[in-house]
């Protein structure tokens, strides 16, 4: 456990996003994005004209990089690209799976929260039951 | 079950088993301690089951009224907006995360802290100068608390799955002490102790056998001894009386109820 995160722990890191035009403005708005020397950039816009495996290379890259700490990714983007989303499971950076504004929140179908529910059921099913 | 009447190939001796047995006490210890960390981690991780929950109902609360607000802004402001904040988008991140790591039971826990790059020779952001300003930084507002939220829904979750890994392999190091390393150790005692028994009575019997033999060559040699102390008496009898051992021998043999007067013993 103690080589993970070493990279973060010192300076500051970034927050990724994944996200259609709107949750993307939205964040910009508050000050995520980030444009280093070579213009690239540490969010993706995806609207009808993106393709699963532009969404990938993003996905795998954000992933990559490491002063990234959070991907943000929307998650019906996320749900393009769902064995990639299950299929990571580093701790840094974290993956997050938000709502956005045309497609409701579904807890189920996010890969983390749903084995949070799944051992939290078999934990203390009579408690919260 | 694994490890079941294994045992260690080690020469059977009394400080072999010393060494062995102290292996034993200490994986005993190893064991405890270990137990008592993965009951901790457990605690631990009951806690962040029950936040990660709160904290994704509390987020999708964030994350709609950061939305609405961001509507409300573009309604103002015009679709030129979304153009205006993604071109100002040309240096570094102004909202940043730092990661700080919290100690629980041995595993570091990362915990995400985010905060704002104040550096005054940027550039103010200029979008919804032209209209709807208000709407705009409550926009930003919003989505700032939102920010704040998916920093700590992140590091919980990063913590979850920290945590997920550490029990699992301190849960495989509790088992593996418990059903292999220790079951082994003490087959091996075992086994030494049994070994050394087995030495003591090959010991204890090889010395009887020894003791028997000496007496045997003791009892031997008092019998050679008399033998010779007879020869030697008959020989100083057939020097004097000048007739051959045998006959002396024989003399002394029978002889002795005759009791010749010559032969003074």
């Amino acid at each position: 456990m103690a080589g993970r995160g070493n990279a973060a722990s010192n300076n500051s890191a970034l927050i990724a996003i994944i996200a259609d035009e709107d949750t993307v403005t939205g964040f910009l708005l508050a000050g995520v994005g980030n444009v280093d020397l070579r213009k690239t950039t540490n969010y993706l816009l995806v609207d009808n004209k993106t393709t699963v495996k532009q969404i990938e290379d993003a996905f795998k890259e954000f992933t990559a990089r490491d002063d990234i700490a959070i991907v943000l990714i929307s998650q019906y983007i996320a749900n393009m690209i769902r064995f990639l989303v299950d299929g990571y499971n580093k701790p840094i950076p974290a993956i997050l799976e938000i709502p956005s504004k045309d497609h409701p929140y579904d807890p189920e179908s996010d890969s983390v929260l749903s084995r949070v529910k799944h051992l939290f059921s078999a934990d203390s099913s009579s408690e919260r039951r | 079950m694994a490890g079941q009447g294994q045992r260690l190939t080690v020469v059977p001796t009394v400080t072999v088993m010393g060494m062995i047995k102290a292996r034993l006490a200490a994986a005993t210890r190893g064991h405890a301690l270990l137990k008592k960390k993965s009951d901790a981690l457990t605690v631990q991780f009951r806690a962040i089951l029950k936040r990660i929950v709160a904290a994704k109902e509390a987020m999708g609360d964030a994350m709609r009224s950061a939305s609405l607000s961001l509507a409300e802004a573009l309604y103002v402001a015009g679709g030129p907006l979304r153009h205006v904040v993604q071109q100002s988008v040309s240096g570094p991140a102004r909202l940043r995360v730092r990661a700080h790591h919290d100690n629980i039971a041995g595993v570091r826990l990362p915990r995400f802290e985010h905060f704002l790059v104040d550096d005054g020779a940027r550039a103010p952001l200029l979008a919804g100068l032209a209209g709807g300003g208000q709407q705009v930084s409550a926009s930003r507002a919003a989505h700032v608390r939102a920010v704040e939220l998916l920093v700590e829904l992140a590091s919980l979750q990063t913590s979850f799955l920290t945590l997920d890994e550490a029990i699992k392999t301190t849960n495989r190091r509790v088992n593996a002490l418990e059903h292999v390393v220790k079951p082994q150790l003490e087959n091996t005692v075992a086994y030494i102790r049994g070994e050394l028994d087995e030495q003591e009575r090959e010991e204890f019997f090889r010395l009887k056998k020894i003791q028997a033999v000496k007496q045997r060559e003791l009892e031997r040699q008092v019998e050679a001894a008399k033998l010779y102390a007879v020869e030697k008496v008959a020989g100083e009898v057939a020097l004097k009386r000048g007739v051959s051992v045998g006959a002396a021998a024989s003399m002394l043999e029978n002889g002795g109820g005759e009791r010749d007067e010559d032969i003074i013993f």
